[in-house]
């Protein structure tokens, strides 16, 4: 399928599977074994320039969108989901700072990002407040010329490996929805600390841990936006970072894909390759179908959110849903198409299948986007009255 | 300061197979590649750059105009510019040819104070060209280079490798360099520059150009000629052994044993 | 306006009947409007397609031959490579073929031994035929340098006319012939294969692997002195040693400046092989992909302990930092020669046969029955490496002990 791609997509689409395969599959299985965080690819992304694709040239980075992200995250978790995020995650927590952050916060955080030298992660999610995100408790109060911040954040992709955190905190519990503040923090500042590395199904080349706040001062200047916008930044930032996960989840389903049809090709039963049987040929057909169709939708809002448009979150919601959805049908078709030996951790599709299913998890479950896709075709049903 | 890397495009050799029916070398839908050793070269050289500061590398390659396509590759890798040899007057150059149209184009390029060079081309393995180099522009050489100890714009300290081990040499420059694989790991591309590669331009320079003596180039002046081209008797397969490991092992180990003892 | 290509197509008398295309070994013939059109960037000037022509409608330009009296140059030379004193073994090859050519020419075989106390090496190179021994001693020489080295051979070459230099193609000699070849505009093929005598021209025919020896091609330096080749170690058969043999050693001297070097060798390091030098070795037991990780491959060493032979790897396993690269055979790596090579876990890449496919047996373990090593084997077992390859160690090492 020819997608259409700029020269400077295309650039980032064959760079970043030049990553892929000569550097990220070579080594996937050793970290999901070890869990121990990919540096050196960081350090790859980095030097290619790859770190800084959807951040302003003004800053340091390429100047690119959602789409590029979007094409980037893709083939690099073709070579590994879970290695992918020290670089998809970082986007995660970019984001606040790009949509709402002044010049000064900018011109402060993003070029260490853009050059790869410093990691970021987005801290919403708390113990008691998943779903529910309104119920976080951290609070962040303000005190002269800082706020201080106490609370926990669990479960932080790139936890304790970032140098830049964008937090979520109560600055006023009593305005509710209105009552949250979204703050920068940095790992330095005293009373930032760090739970024990999670120990996951999936996705285990990435770093996850709670991120424990103590009388952390942070400066006033580290304020996004201002007081009360918190959530607002939270659901802008995940309208923006859905395609991510999207993609993410399309780049795992990929490899998923091709590794099958691979297999089918070798594995000789019955005095024929299995791909001569329909019921391989049927299966594999429906993986492709997916996996386009997931493709396309993500390439679709991804180009309608750089173009400025506004009313996202229902597409972005799809886009997530469907190929995190597709993602886990198609790793689950994979082991079942490699048989016994797909079950086996000496080849590569179980752990495309353990690190498939937190893309219908994190960044908003799949049953909360559904609710969130609903709430847009009543908004659009009503507008239209 | 201005380091040169000569490169060479290839085609890829895992992709060449031999035509059973016509017994002719099928090359269509071959890849070119850089030659292997040369990205080694190409890195070491941008490596030195990095370490000495003021310094301009450019990749030069002789070969038709699809050789463009190598050196845009190697100024994404970090090259600052490139240039492509090429003239219709250079066919049938060999290596002796070769190494001096190269040199000549060293000295068009001028005031150079390394030369790197891969160790071998992988379609022609002579390892003839850098030497040749070094002889045509009467500078000093090392071989087999797998480290830099110490470099200045004066003089580099490297080591040579041997097959017992390695020299360590030092040699004024400028100097022609051939690295081998050990010397380092290769970048990827960066998406600077790969668009910095897109908008270049690069120069194509002419036997003409480059000042060449017409009895030196191409057919003249090449001493080797091809006289006979064919492909090598294959070797036949043998037998295999049937049955469980226990008793193909013991088979095996009768067989390997008559042979070493006889 | 005269067309000065090296290789013309005669429109005139091209039909187009595409003969030509099809014996071109480097597809590098096409046609366009009717008419063949020659690719210079592929073409190697080999003239299958000019004998092929019925029409005669390809000529290859005569070459401007440099004008030089071809009959002066006599006697065919081996460059004598030594290290601490010890001439090399494959110079002993090199005299084994040496004799055949010199015997077919009817000329003398004589060795050039650069050094300090040349002495015993040049009786050991009389004992191993050479008619004469030019021997050049100082204590500027004991080390190979580039510069001093270069000027000697070739003020030697210079001054005696040999009409053939023989080298070996190991890191000494395939940087020191090259600059030798260019100083005397001499022709250099490397890495021969093969060398004959093509007795009506007198010509020495120099064959080699081109296209990672996918095909060979045959060369000759007609009009150029010498003829130089460098050959691999253990490609050719060494030559007896006969003490009782009677030679010449001509003491050859010059002056001081000729051994001056612009670099300095300031060091040499050894690094210690694991016992058995590999591209001496009559048993090599090797391991490639197949063997998966670096701890699989102490079984591979295993097995070679067991039967005293080396332990040689493909450019995979090297690749995969499972074993340095000194143990790698193949066409990056080193040619051997040994009685019995075992490929384990080996697919038998064109890359890698070209380093072993002379072994006198080869014997091949892969699960994969059509991996292409099976296709050069002498003894082939598809089965699991891991099953068979401990299975034979235990058989050897009961057996051998």
């Amino acid at each position: 399928m020819d997608y259409l791609l700029s020269e400077e997509q295309q650039m980032i689409k064959d760079l970043c599977r030049q990553i892929a395969v000569e550097k990220i599959k070579p080594v996937a299985a050793e970290y999901d074994e070890s869990g121990e965080f990919p540096w050196d690819i960081v350090k790859v992304l980095a030097e290619s320039d790859i770190c800084g694709i959807y951040i302003p040239e003004k800053y340091g980075g390429m100047g690119g969108g959602v789409m590029e992200l979007a094409i980037a995250t893709e083939e690099l978790s073709w070579g590994c989901g879970g290695i992918s995020l020290a670089f998809a995650a970082t986007g995660l927590g970019t984001f606040p700072i790009i949509l709402y952050g002044n010049d000064e916060q900018k011109a402060k955080y993003l070029p260490d990002i853009a050059s790869g030298k410093k990691l970021a992660a987005f801290a919403i999610t708390e113990a008691e407040a998943g779903s529910d995100a309104g119920g976080i408790k951290t609070t962040a109060k303000k005190d002269g010329d800082h706020y201080i911040l106490n609370g926990t954040k669990q479960w932080i992709t790139n936890g304790g490996e970032a140098e830049i955190y964008t937090v979520i905190a109560m600055t006023n519990k009593a305005k509710g929805a209105r009552g949250a503040s979204a703050f920068i923090v940095e790992k330095s500042m005293p009373g930032v600390s760090f739970g024990k590395k999670e120990n996951k199904l999936g996705i285990r080349g990435s770093a996850t841990r709670e991120v424990i706040f103590t009388d952390v001062r942070v400066p006033k200047e580290n304020l996004l936006g201002r007081e009360g916008l918190g959530f607002i930044v939270a659901m802008k930032t995940f309208d923006h970072s859905r395609p991510g996960v999207a993609s993410q989840a399309v780049g795992i389903a990929q490899r998923a894909l091709d590794e099958s049809v691979q297999y089918a090709q070798e594995r000789r039963q019955f005095g024929h390759a299995i791909s001569f049987f329909q019921g391989i040929q049927f299966m594999l057909a429906d993986m492709a179908i997916q996996v386009e169709a997931a493709r396309a939708l993500i390439y679709a809002t991804a180009r309608m959110i750089d173009s400025g448009a506004k009313g996202i979150s229902g597409v972005s919601a799809m886009s997530k849903t469907f190929a995190s959805d597709t993602a886990m049908k198609v790793t689950t078709d994979a082991v079942q198409i490699l048989g016994g030996y797909g079950y086996m951790k000496e080849y590569p599709v179980e752990k495309l299948m353990r690190d498939a299913k937190i893309t219908q998890i994190y960044e908003g479950t799949n049953q909360i986007q559904r609710s969130v896709i609903a709430a847009y075709l009543i908004k659009e049903s009503l507008s239209k009255k | 300061m201005k380091i040169l890397v000569f490169i060479k495009q290839v085609p890829n050799t895992t992709d060449v197979k031999i035509d059973p029916v016509t017994n002719t070398l099928k090359r269509e839908g071959v890849d070119s590649i850089i030659n292997p050793f040369d990205m080694y070269a190409i890195e070491e050289a941008i490596r030195v750059k990095e370490k000495l500061g003021d310094a301009e590398v450019i990749a030069v390659s002789m070969g038709p105009q699809q050789a463009v396509e190598a050196l845009k590759e190697a100024i994404s890798m970090g090259c600052d510019r490139a240039i492509l040899i090429s003239d219709r007057k250079f066919a049938g150059s060999d290596t002796w040819a070769t190494s001096y149209t190269l040199s000549q184009a060293a000295k068009k390029i001028g005031d150079y104070t390394i030369i790197f060079c891969g160790k071998q081309a992988s379609d022609g393995d002579t390892a003839q060209v850098g030497p040749g180099i070094s002889m045509h522009l009467d500078i000093p050489q090392v071989t087999y280079v797998k480290k830099i100890e110490k470099i200045t714009v004066s003089s580099a300290v490297v080591e040579r490798m041997t097959e017992e081990g390695y020299d360590i040499v030092e040699v004024p420059l400028p100097a022609v360099l051939t690295v081998v694989k050990e010397i380092n790991e290769p970048r990827l591309p960066s998406l600077k520059g790969k668009m910095r590669a897109k908008k270049a331009e690069i120069p194509v320079w002419t036997a003409e150009d480059i000042g060449c003596d017409e009895k030196m180039i191409g057919l003249d002046g090449s001493p080797t000629r091809v006289v006979k081209i064919f492909t090598p008797p294959p070797r036949g397969g043998g037998r295999l052994l049937e049955g469980d490991p226990a008793e193909t092992a013991k088979e095996l180990a009768g067989l390997i044993k008559k042979e070493i003892i006889g | 306006m005269k067309n000065n290509d090296a290789i013309i197509i005669l429109n005139e008398k091209c039909t187009g009947c595409t003969l030509c295309i099809k014996v071109c070994p480097f597809g590098a013939i096409l046609i366009k409007d009717k008419k063949a059109v020659i690719d210079l960037s592929k073409c190697t000037l080999c003239a299958a397609c000019v004998e092929a022509c019925k029409f005669d409608a390809i000529i290859i330009r005569k070459k401007e031959k440099a004008v030089i009296d071809l009959s002066a140059y006599r006697d065919v030379w081996v460059f004598a490579e030594q290290k601490k004193g010890k001439v090399q073994s494959v110079v002993f090859e090199l005299l084994g073929k040496g004799r055949e050519l010199a015997d077919k020419l009817k000329c003398n075989l004589c060795a050039v031994l650069i050094g300090e106390n040349t002495q015993e090496g040049a009786k050991e190179l009389i004992a191993r035929g050479a008619d004469k021994v030019y021997t050049v001693d100082s204590p500027h020489l004991k080390v190979f340098q580039d510069d001093p080295y270069t000027r000697v051979l070739t003020e030697l070459v210079s001054k005696h006319k040999p009409e053939i230099v023989l080298c070996g193609a190991t890191t000494i000699g395939r940087s020191l012939i090259s600059r030798v070849a260019v100083t005397l505009r001499a022709g250099l093929t490397a890495d021969c294969t093969g060398l004959d005598i093509d007795m009506k021209e007198k010509l020495l025919l120099q064959t080699r692997p081109a296209f990672g020896g996918n095909i060979m091609a045959t060369i000759i330096a007609p009009d150029s002195r010498p003829q130089m080749s460098t050959v691999r170690h253990k490609v050719m058969q060494e030559a007896e040693h006969d003490p009782g043999r009677k030679g010449e050693i001509i003491e050859e001297k010059f002056p001081e400046a000729t051994y001056a070097s612009r670099s300095r060798l300031l060091d040499v390091v050894e690094e210690i092989e694991e016992t058995i030098n590999l591209a001496e070795a009559d048993i090599i037991v090797s391991g490639g992909r197949g063997v998966g990780n670096k701890e699989n491959f102490s079984i591979i060493k295993d097995l070679a302990l067991s039967i005293n032979g080396a332990v040689g790897a493909s450019r995979s396993a090297v690749d995969a930092d499972w074993i340095p690269y000194s143990h790698q055979v193949g066409q990056t790596g080193k040619t051997v020669c040994p009685k019995v090579y075992i490929a384990c876990g080996i697919s038998g890449q064109i890359q890698h046969l070209i380093g072993m496919k002379s072994a006198d047996v080869i014997v091949a373990i892969n699960k994969d029955p059509d991996a292409p090593i099976f296709g050069v084997a002498t003894y082939g077992i598809v089965d699991d490496l891991f099953k068979v390859v401990p299975l034979l160690t235990q058989h050897f090492k009961k057996t051998l002990a």
